[in-house]
């Protein structure tokens, strides 16, 4: 196994008396593709928020590519690497998808302070945007507002957003939420083309999209990691179908 | 396909020909004016121009950065009141009372951002009403350096541009520099990121933008341009009192902005000239002239929310397709 990219060390993120993520210990290899299944109210997404910056941990340790993130505002994140699209699709709606990209490619550059400077997209940006929007499957749509943009567009977008600025980690949070079986499909496809030199993290409640995509799967239950295996131990493991269909009645 | 976006062949300093030809229309006729108009006149003209220039201040924050600003009149008028005192009490040259006048409005502004920019929507609009109160009882209490209610007067005209006609075509000239200076502000790659925050403040942090930061740039930024009106304003009033920094004058810049669009920039222009013809005009009939200006606005607000310029803009489209 390589060496770790991402830890958590006993990380709790309480909302008063409610402890959504409650001492999650965590670890990620670089490259790896690791799934985060559990029912609904797991705690999936505010752990994924604690690892972006967004909801800082109450308590325990994060550790990022060597530096303690633990403290660190989402900004700061970004700029070690860490990229995320959002479940309820997060863009820039009243501007070009080219200019979205423009934003996403610019918020670890200098250039974003360019107070007075042209807008044009030079000759290094303008290739890496055309190859993430080429790689979201989105290059057609570049010059569309992103408001007109149909949904799965939009959630092919949040993707593009998250790759033009090749990140390390990128944290995928239900990359396939309200897609078509075929949209589903193409989002797969995606995620299956990415560089394998970035460590992805995945949140899915689809349990077959998830574990076709992924090599290693935390399924989590009432903000606790229950079972820690690889997709095909989790298909067969009894806790995991416990938790998603309920005990068996015994006859 | 994408194509890369490349700069078009024909630019002029980021515009395009037929931009640069309607700019240079505009500066030309609005040039002539004077020509035209009576000595008056020629002053509503300077006013409107000094005013747009506040209105579109005001529109970088609001129109970009989705941040109304109730402080704009009082970071305005921090720059008139210290270009009077400067002149007519410590006997600065009006050059350099000018620049004075915006340097203290920019440095005021800067402690206004710190504490507004953390705050959206209407607590933004509170706070920075707030702020501007505050200059508003400094200008009316500290009676020995700002005269109180009586204000202050000076000579702050210098001497070459004491008619009014030479002192409208040094506003213009100047209004055409600061017009073009915001321009390529809320073009640049900066004014996209407040376009970005004003989109999804979210989305933005996760990219790696420190919104705060961005916003307090733009605030000061803005508030440098509503500086420069102000003493603009104090050349062409010779005179201040604490009508120029109260509330009513912030009120007046958003609504100027309101009337011409916001978020187009130019409307400003448009908005400015709209509310100042419709003040001097009606109130030449009726002392109800306020009356007069909020059922216009009522209007405004009814038929073409988007302003004057937005609603232009938008017809004009609807053509092209």
């Amino acid at each position: 196994m390589s060496e770790p990219i991402l830890t958590l060390t006993d990380a709790v993120v309480a909302f008063d008396a409610l402890r959504a993520v409650d001492g999650v210990s965590l670890t990620v290899p670089r490259g790896q593709r690791r799934a985060i299944i559990g029912p609904n109210g797991a705690g999936k997404t505010t752990l994924f928020n604690a690892i972006a910056g967004m909801v800082p941990p109450s308590s325990g340790r994060i550790m990022f590519d060597g530096h303690d993130i633990t403290k660190l505002p989402p900004h700061r994140r970004a700029q070690l690497g860490i990229s995320r699209t959002f479940q309820i699709t997060n863009l820039f709606p009243t501007l070009s998808v080219q200019d979205n990209m423009v934003l996403a490619l610019r918020g670890l550059s200098p250039r974003k302070f360019s107070l007075f400077g042209r807008p044009d997209t030079d000759s290094v940006e303008a290739p890496r945007i055309a190859a993430a929007l080429g790689a979201a499957r989105i290059a057609k749509r570049a010059d569309v507002t992103v408001k007109e943009l149909s949904y799965g567009e939009q959630r092919q977008l949040e993707i593009a957003l998250s790759l033009v600025t090749t990140p390390t980690m990128l944290l995928l949070d239900e990359p396939a939420a309200g897609l078509s079986p075929s949209e589903r499909s193409m989002v797969a496809e995606i995620i299956r083309s990415l560089d394998r030199d970035i460590t992805v993290v995945l949140i899915e409640h689809d349990m077959d999209l998830a574990l076709g995509l992924v090599d290693f799967v935390t399924c989590m239950f009432e903000g606790r990691i229950l079972v820690e295996e690889a997709p095909e131990g989790i298909r067969r493991n009894h806790k995991v179908q416990e938790v998603y269909l309920g005990k068996p009645r015994h006859a | 396909m994408t194509m890369p976006r490349t700069p078009k062949p024909s630019r002029l300093a980021g515009m395009n020909g037929r931009a640069a030809l309607i700019a240079a229309t505009i500066g030309v006729a609005a040039a002539a004016l004077p020509l035209v108009l009576s000595n008056y006149q020629v002053g509503l003209a300077t006013e409107v121009l000094i005013f747009g220039i506040l209105a579109m201040s005001i529109d970088i924050l609001a129109g970009f950065a989705g941040r109304t600003s109730l402080g704009h009149g009082a970071i305005f008028g921090v720059s008139t009141y210290v270009v009077v005192y400067a002149t007519a009490h410590a006997g600065v040259p009006p050059a350099a009372a000018f620049a004075a006048g915006v340097l203290a409005a920019t440095l005021v502004a800067a402690i206004f951002g710190l504490l507004a920019v953390r705050t959206s929507g209407v607590y933004f609009l509170l706070l920075t009403l707030a702020l501007g109160m505050i200059v508003w009882g400094i200008c009316l209490r500290w009676t020995q350096v700002t005269g109180g209610e009586n204000g202050m007067r000076g000579d702050v005209r210098p001497a070459l541009l004491l008619t009014n006609t030479a002192f409208y075509w040094a506003v213009l000239a100047g209004a055409a520099v600061v017009t073009f200076a915001m321009w390529r502000f809320v073009r640049s790659p900066f004014g996209l990121t407040l376009r970005g925050i004003r989109d999804s403040e979210s989305r933005m942090r996760s990219l790696g933008y420190n919104v705060p930061l961005h916003l307090f740039i733009g605030f000061t930024v803005s508030a440098f341009f509503a500086g420069v009106a102000g003493a603009m304003y104090a050349m062409f009033n010779n005179f201040v009192s604490p009508s120029t920094v109260a509330l009513a004058q912030s009120v007046e810049g958003v609504l100027m902005m309101i009337a011409g669009g916001v978020g187009t920039l130019f409307g400003a222009f448009v908005g400015a000239a709209a509310i100042i013809a419709l003040e001097n005009v009606v109130s030449a009939y009726t002392e109800r002239w306020q009356m007069v200006l909020g059922i216009t606005f009522i209007l405004i607000m009814i038929f073409a929310p988007e302003g004057i310029i937005g609603k232009l803009r938008a017809i004009l489209t609807r053509k092209v397709r």
